[in-house]
């Protein structure tokens, strides 16, 4: 779960995280009280949104006194602001974070996160600031990484070396080894699964402030936090994913035409592949978890059929231990009877049920191209997809 | 004979008296597994299943001889029931439990360092040896006994490979499921190692995805080893839309690393042949093993 930059800040100040002052602002007379409050100049105005590289996109403005800061909000609020981590689309800004500025002397990158091989890692670099997303993509971003331990504090000569491998010395130097600690025990606490101050700023008197931070937080472990579930944002996250989320399905929306089904993540991202290899354009990507039962099926299969786009169905399934083809081949049924729209449907069943789910179709009267293997289906699917039939 | 599992896996269920256990503790005695003993806090002393249920995993191992454990406890208590699995020196744990929360998994990592625990999983289906032995969940009947070796981070596809496999005239020596969770216990590169070293089997199926950098890893292994037998992969998401992250972080760990056309490369770069579609996986391992031989 993406939480907004306003939000972490709130957070993690628990923590110890040291912030410039500021307030959130929903109408730009919000923000233009919150700027006269602040009293300083400049002032920065931002958009929170679940997305970063939002300063090269024109989402971060800069304000000289609190008139020009509500005319900054008042130009942000309400649009759609499209950076590089947004679709083409963008996201509305709904709220701006209006914040004191700070003279930055220099900018280090700070990150805790779960590497690759399983451990918490403090990943530092000593060039922080908006550059960092681009040298990374030319493969020109160079950091330091420190193994954190899920139990025990960090050994502090472990800490003052990292420290010191990002750049910091005098003052920066112990303010950020105390930072460090209160961001792994928030990390911990928090279930976390990243959080990045980027930049990390230092100022002219050595002291070291958070100027923006990106905040996730494990899905799987919001059980143990009721209370952060509330954090999220239902208007900024995707509706159709968040309803298919309840439904025990992952779903991605795709901008084709044939709607896919699939069981197990492996096999969805086959289907799509196939279908891609054979010249067709899926409009999604499904995997219905183990654990769906037929009316969450149900519930997915009306994502599909609710999108006009599609022009048919491939239903691709190897029924497994856990998740059998009738059980599929049921919540296909229901969805079909209660939407009432027709399209052609090819269908691929094997293993488990196979043949009790062919049986389930033709009860509920669906009519289906069946095909032998998937490789049949996909190319067959995008015939018919493309009026070939 | 078989990796990990063989006639002699005598095999204990934490979590046996809930749905999923119940369940699948049927079908793997019915497919002739060894189940001897299911942990249950709170109901040992009780039976289930005709099985005696026990309070703690120690207690199992030591009234039953337990040498592996298959876990079907709930996300919240997922991790706990691993570490003590771990704790008691299970030789092979495996589990099938799904969204164990991140951080958990991180803490079961550290406790199987320096454990003489193997750990399958999370969100595994388990291990197959057609014909000896079943700790896990999946489907059988598309399974026969053969020299066809098979690890992978997708349930769904290694049935697809399994039926394949069979349909090519071939059998499998066991099958494998790492697990569909970024962390997890046993890796493809220590399974495959297993492979290289078990007579039984001739050669290698690895069903690999997007995500993780665990195929450059048995890519950048099988490069220097330089192994007899033939290694097929499949590696599925060249398709998948790119997922949008919020900060650098994530490309960090995963971003351009985790494309399949660079697994892809690095593995045939290290002479693995890689399946060109994945309805094509037996008929590429067969024709693999006829041209070894």
């Amino acid at each position: 779960m993406r939480l907004h930059e306003f939000q972490a800040k709130r957070l993690l100040t628990d923590y110890g995280l040291p912030i410039p002052r500021g307030a959130v602002a929903l109408t730009a007379d919000e923000a233009e009280a919150v700027a006269r409050d602040l009293g300083t100049s400049p002032i920065a105005v931002k958009a929170q949104i679940h997305a970063g590289e939002r300063l090269a996109a024109g989402g971060v403005r800069m304000a000289h006194g609190p008139s020009m800061a509500k005319s900054a909000a008042s130009a942000l609020l309400g649009q759609r602001l499209v950076t590089r981590q947004t679709d083409d689309e963008g996201q509305i800004v709904r709220r701006v974070y209006v914040e004191e500025g700070v003279a930055i002397e220099r900018s280090i990158y700070l990150a805790l996160m779960i590497d690759a091989s399983g451990a918490l890692v403090a990943v530092g670099g000593r060039e922080g600031g908006d550059g960092v997303e681009e040298r990374k993509r030319k493969g020109e971003f160079t950091s330091e990484t420190l193994v954190l331990s899920v139990n025990e504090p960090i050994d502090p000569a472990d800490l003052s070396t990292f420290i010191a491998r990002i750049g910091l010395e005098g003052r920066a130097a112990v303010a950020a080894a105390a930072l460090v600690e209160g961001l792994r025990r928030a990390f911990i606490e928090l279930d976390a699964s990243l959080i990045e101050i980027n930049p990390l700023a230092v100022t002219a008197s050595g002291e070291i402030k958070a100027l923006d931070v990106k905040m996730t937080l494990d899905d799987n472990a919001l059980f143990r936090h009721p209370d952060l579930g509330s954090l999220r944002d239902e208007v900024e996250g995707d509706r159709v994913k968040l309803s298919a989320h309840r439904d025990q399905l992952n779903f991605v929306q795709l901008d084709g035409d044939i709607g896919l089904v699939s069981n197990g993540a492996g096999l969805g991202l086959a289907t799509l592949d196939m279908v891609c290899a054979a010249g067709g354009k899926p409009a999604n990507f499904m995997d219905i978890r183990t654990t769906a039962k037929s009316l969450d099926i149900a519930h997915g299969f009306a994502l599909l059929l609710d999108n006009p786009k599609i022009r048919t169905l491939l239903l691709n399934v190897h029924g497994g231990g856990m998740q059998s083809c009738d059980t599929i081949a049921e919540g296909l049924g229901i969805a079909l009877r209660r939407s009432g729209r027709k399209l052609p449907i090819v269908v691929r069943l094997a293993g488990l049920n196979a043949d009790l789910g062919r049986y389930r179709l033709a009860n509920f009267g669906c009519a289906v191209i069946e095909t032998a293997d998937m490789g049949e289906a996909a190319s067959r699917a995008v015939s018919v997809a493309a009026g070939r039939a | 004979m078989a990796i990990l599992i063989d006639h002699d896996t005598r095999i204990m269920v934490q979590g046996m008296t809930g749905w999923a256990g119940t369940h699948h503790t049927i079908q793997m005695m019915e497919y002739g597994a060894k189940v001897v003993a299911g942990v249950r806090p709170g109901k040992g002393g009780r039976s289930h299943l005709n099985l005696p249920i026990f309070d703690t995993v120690a207690e199992a191992k030591g009234a039953t001889g337990a040498n592996a454990s298959i876990i079907f406890v709930p996300p919240a208590t997922a991790a706990a029931a691993m570490i003590e699995a771990i704790e008691a020196e299970i030789p092979l744990v495996v589990t099938v439990t799904e969204r164990v929360p991140a951080l958990d998994m991180v803490r079961v990592r550290e406790a199987l360092k320096g454990s003489r625990t193997r750990l399958v999983g999370a969100n595994s289906q388990g291990v197959l040896a057609p014909g000896i032995c079943k700790l896990g969940v999946m489907a059988t009947g598309s399974e026969r006994p053969g020299g066809v070796g098979i690890v992978s981070r997708s349930a769904s596809l290694t049935s697809e490979v399994v039926a394949q496999v069979t349909a090519a005239g071939l059998g499998q020596s066991t099958t494998v499921g790492v697990g569909g969770d970024a962390i997890h216990g046993l890796g493809m590169r220590e399974c495959l190692e297993l492979f290289l070293a078990d007579p039984e089997t001739d050669g290698v199926v690895l069903i690999g995805e997007i995500g993780g950098s665990e195929e450059q890893e048995v890519a950048d292994y099988i490069a220097q080893v330089r192994p007899a037998k033939p290694i097929v992969a499949l590696i599925v998401g060249a398709h998948a839309p790119r997922e949008r992250r919020m900060g650098h972080a994530g490309a960090l760990t995963i971003g351009g690393s985790g494309e399949a056309a660079a697994k892809v490369a690095a593995l045939e770069r290290a002479g693995v042949t890689v399946a060109s579609s994945a309805h094509l996986v037996g008929r590429t391992i067969a024709e693999a093993l006829a041209g070894a031989r």
